[in-house]
Formats: structure tokens, sequence, C-alpha cells
């Protein structure tokens, strides 16, 4: 007993240790700025699924790259734009949403596991991709991450009035003349470049921690456009930062510590929220009784 | 640039519109003025929200023009201010009543949704306009269906538009709300001299400001005053079947209509008393 808990929270050396991954760290943070905001709309969008569908195939671009020695990040920023895309096009209807969803999932799944079988090198590079490696990633890298992680941001503060607009009142916006089909094509890429960059910190599999349980958590509490992308990003870094500190010592993968964060932060937004007065919620659910 | 009073808001010629074998309206022409209040009515399934969508540029007409002021319709406008249904969204949608309003004058710019105090000004005075300064700041999601609806009215005339299309906004509404709805709608129509396109599947909300109606049924429409149109030979010619319309105490009520219409008003008709 007394092993596991040495190896799940190891404290020797960790001055030295916090050196090494410093600008893990920093890129860490910058990723949970990336999913704390892009989150909010995910969620708005109704989007968490494709959120899943994408990383998976953003997952077989990754072990692909893996495999021919090509750079990790492009693949898998490939392999998601491509369901990003797919997506956007072809499931403009929830329903059809979800089926392609579904459809992409396993495929892009069983396509990353071939690649991966097929990888003679390290074993551990491998399971970084479906649980999460950041500590590995090399700096050339990093940097292409943050640069990524730089463009999504920029790309969601130019767009994010009409954006916002388009996500929760599409029938309005359409008929103000906003492209809600452009805007929304755009928001599948800026949605599949976020998927990119954060597999390379929690992996394929856990995606969706840092991308939709933060904005989830906060919309469970507040209600106020400034204060949802606002908690939802502090949701996302204190994930990351935290996750990342606490997996340093043991040599574990840090998604395990990640996605423990943040589910906790969303247990506790629900119980929160959960206190908050309903009354306003009643009358507005009065029934439909006007129909014959 | 200054148009006439008079001059045509909205305008089909010869408007056809139909999917595969099935004609919904054929050789429809309209003017539509500024400031006039057109109530769209009819059954289910006859083109009234199809009607909608061609005036949006969402919907091509199967031959014949259709003009938004002066120019061939394209896909939505800022001239045009939109009341759709009320909805339910999602607890927690981070949406307060005053970025709704907002989203009505400024949605359609880049950037992040930080406005200065000449837009809360702004609307703060369309706010207290539609009577809405006292939820200015709730959550839509916590809004019931009448100050919801107030909101949109407030939405869509913030941007001031030349039209104002309104797809069944009283639908789910108590009828102390549609009353104060409808009212509303007619009032910021007088102001700004906008005109009005009302769907709805039941006149009598409106039945007070209505100037014109266009009656969708069977294939065929009719156009004219309430009077000249909500008459009971005229809805069983379009109907083919005896139909018969009743006034009451200014209320019409159709009887012998096939489809929803008839029935739709009896279910209505405790209401009498006010």
């Amino acid at each position: 007993m007394n092993d596991i808990w040495g190896t799940l929270f190891n404290f020797d050396n960790y001055g030295e240790l916090l050196v090494l991954v410093q600008n893990s760290i920093y890129a860490g943070a910058l990723l949970g700025v990336v999913g704390g905001l892009i989150g909010v709309f995910v969620m708005q969008r109704d989007l968490p699924f494709a959120v899943h569908g994408i990383s998976e195939l953003s997952f077989a671009g990754a072990s692909a790259a893996l495999l021919f020695g090509a750079n990790v990040v492009i693949g898998s920023m490939l392999g998601s734009l491509v369901a990003a895309m797919l997506i956007g096009i072809l499931g403009v209807r929830a329903r059809d949403r979800n089926s392609i969803i579904a459809v992409l999932m396993p495929f892009g799944l069983g396509l990353g596991i071939l690649f991966l079988a097929l990888y003679p090198g390290r074993s551990a590079n491998k399971f970084g991709l479906l649980t999460g490696q950041i500590v590995s990633v090399d700096n050339e890298q990093l940097g292409l991450l943050v640069t990524i992680s730089v463009v999504v941001i920029i790309g969601l503060m130019i767009m994010w009035r009409p954006l916002s607009f388009a996500s929760v009142d599409a029938d309005v916006a359409r008929a103000r003349g906003l492209n809600v089909t452009a805007i929304s094509i755009a928001f599948m890429v800026l949605l599949g470049l976020a998927v990119a960059v954060s597999i390379q910190i929690v992996g394929a599999l856990l995606v969706l921690s840092l991308l939709v349980t933060p904005a989830a958590a906060a919309m469970r509490v507040t209600a106020s456009p400034l204060l949802t992308p606002l908690l939802s990003v502090v949701f996302a870094v204190v994930s990351i930062v935290g996750g990342i500190l606490l997996a340093l010592g043991g040599g574990l993968p840090i998604s395990p510590f990640v996605t423990t964060i943040s589910f906790l932060i969303y247990v506790v937004c629900r119980i929160v929220g959960a206190r908050k007065p309903r009354q306003a919620r009643l009358t507005a659910g009065r029934p439909i009784t006007l129909r014959s | 640039m200054p148009t006439t009073e008079t001059a045509s808001v909205l305008s089909l010629r010869s408007a056809t519109l139909s999917f595969g074998d099935r004609v919904l309206w054929k050789n429809l022409n309209l003017e539509l003025r500024a400031g006039e209040f057109l109530a769209v009515l009819g059954p289910n399934g006859t083109g009234k929200t199809s009607l909608l969508k061609t005036i949006l540029g969402q919907q091509r007409l199967t031959s014949g023009t259709i003009e938004l002021l002066g120019a061939p319709v394209t896909r939505g406008s800022r001239e045009i201010g939109y009341i759709p249904q009320q909805k339910m969204l999602e607890q927690g949608t981070p949406l307060r009543a005053r970025d709704l309003v907002a989203f009505g004058i400024n949605g359609h710019r880049w950037g992040l949704p930080i406005g200065g105090a000449a837009l809360r000004a702004q609307v703060d005075e369309v706010l207290a306009s539609v009577g809405a300064t006292e939820f200015a700041n709730t959550p839509v999601s916590t809004l019931s269906g009448g100050e919801q609806q107030r909101v949109r009215v407030g939405q869509a005339i913030a941007g001031s538009p030349r039209v104002l299309l309104c797809d069944e906004p009283l639908l789910s509404l108590d009828l102390h709300q549609q009353r104060a709805v409808s009212d509303l709608i007619d009032e910021k129509r007088r102001e700004l001299t906008t005109a009005v396109v009302f769907v709805t599947h039941d006149v009598n909300p409106i039945l007070g400001m209505v100037d014109r109606v266009l009656y969708l049924a069977g294939g065929m429409f009719r156009v004219g005053t309430p009077d000249e149109v909500l008459r009971s030979e005229v809805l069983s010619y379009m109907y083919d079947t005896p139909v018969e319309v009743i006034r009451s105490r200014g209320r019409i009520i159709v009887v012998g209509a096939p489809d929803g219409y008839g029935a739709h008003d009896h279910d209505q008709h405790h209401v009498g008393g006010h």
C-alpha cells in the first residue's frame, strides 16, 4: 500500500524536477486557457460528443505520424482537422452529427491502434498518445503546441461575438444576415486545433476532461457571459497545472491527476449550483397547452 | 437614403412555391408598405413558415420574384428584425436579457462582446421600452415565456429594422402575455414605421392591429383586410368544404376547417369574458 502511495505522490528531488518541466508547466497553463475558452462554446453548441470523435481521429493522425517518423503534433492536427470538417459539414443536424461521430470514432481508434502496433519504437510513446505525455514532449514540439494554442485563442477572440450569437440564437443570427454555416465551420477548425494540442497533454481518451468538464462546471454556477469563460479557464488551468505538479514525482502519466482534479471541480460546482434558488426556472417551464 | 412612407418594403410578384407536385402558393402578388401589419394565417403545411424562409433568402421561389427594399432578397439582412417562437435555453447558457438585446445591435460584428457606455445606454433604453429593465441582468434561460418574448421584441427592434418577421411569437404564452407581447409589437411598428409579417395560427390576439391578412389554404391564397378574407364564403371556397366564420365579442372563430385552425379556437372558448 505504501508503495502505491509512494508512486502516486512522490516529492523527492521535487525542486530539480520542477526546473526540468518548467516549460511544460507554462505550456500546460496555456492549454488550460485554450480548453477553458473553447469549452464554453463546445457546451453551447452541444458538441461534447464531437470532441470525443475528433480526438480519436486525431489519435490516428498522431500515431500515423509516429509510425512514419513525421511530426506527431502535425499528424494529430491533420487527423483532427479532417474529423472536425467531416463532422461540421455532414453533421449540421444534431441527429446526423451523433451518428457520424459514432461511425468515425471506432474507425479512428482502430486505425490508431494499427499504426501503433506497427510502430517499432519505445512503447512509452505509444501510450502517451492515448493517456497523455506532456513531460516527454520536446522543446520543438512544445513550440508548435504553443503556436497552435495562440492561434486558437486569437481566433476565438476575433469571432467571439458572432460565434456566441450563432451558438445560442442561430435562427435570429441567420435572419440578421450572419453566415452561420461559415462561422460553424470556422469554429470546427479551431476546435480541431484545440483537440490536437490537448491530445499531447492529456491523451486522446481524456480530452473531454480539458475541453468540456471545466466549462460544464462553470455553467453549473454562473450564467454570466464574462464569468463563465473566466471560471472555465481557471478550472482548466488548475486541473492541468495541478495535474502536472502532482504527477511529477511518481513519473506517472499526468492524465489521471488532471481528470481527477477536473472531475472534483465539477462535482463541487454541481453541489454549489444545486443550492441556488430555482423559482425562476419553474415559471419558465410552464407547459404548452394552446395546441389541440 | 430617404424613402417615402408608401414605398414598398417587401414585394412578391407572381411568386410560386412548390415542392415537387405539391403547390404551396401560386402567382402570389403582394406589396407590403412601411408600417403595415400583415398577418399570415392558415393551417399547418400551407407554407406560412416557407414564406418567411423565402423572405430570409433561405428558400428559393419556384418561379416569380421577391424583393426586399427594392433589391432581390439575400440570406438574411440587417434590415430585418426576427422574433422566433419562445424556446427554452439550457440552464447555465451564459446569456442575460441584455446580451440578447445587444446581439440585435452588434451581434454581427467581430470581436469580444465588450461594449462601451454608448452600447450599454442603447441596450438599457431598448430594455426599458419593452418593460424588461427589471430582468435586464437575468439569464435568459430562467425567464418566463412572456418575459423572454418581451426581450425578443427588444432584440428585434433594437437595430431599427424596416421589416419585422414574427414566426408564431405568441405560441406557448398565456393569454395575458399574448396580449402584452402583441401590443408591444404593434406599438413598436407604429413608432418605427416598420412593416410586420406575423405568422400565426390564431389571429385573435392580433385582430385589432392587423391591416391585412394573407390566408393560405388548399394551395390557394387570399389577401385583404380581415373583414374581406375571414368570411364563410371565402374560406369555404379555399378549403373546398363548408366552413363557418363566426364573430363573437371581437373574436373570430372558424368552425369546420379541416385542419387545426378551427379545432384550436375551440380550445380557447373559455376565454370569452374579458
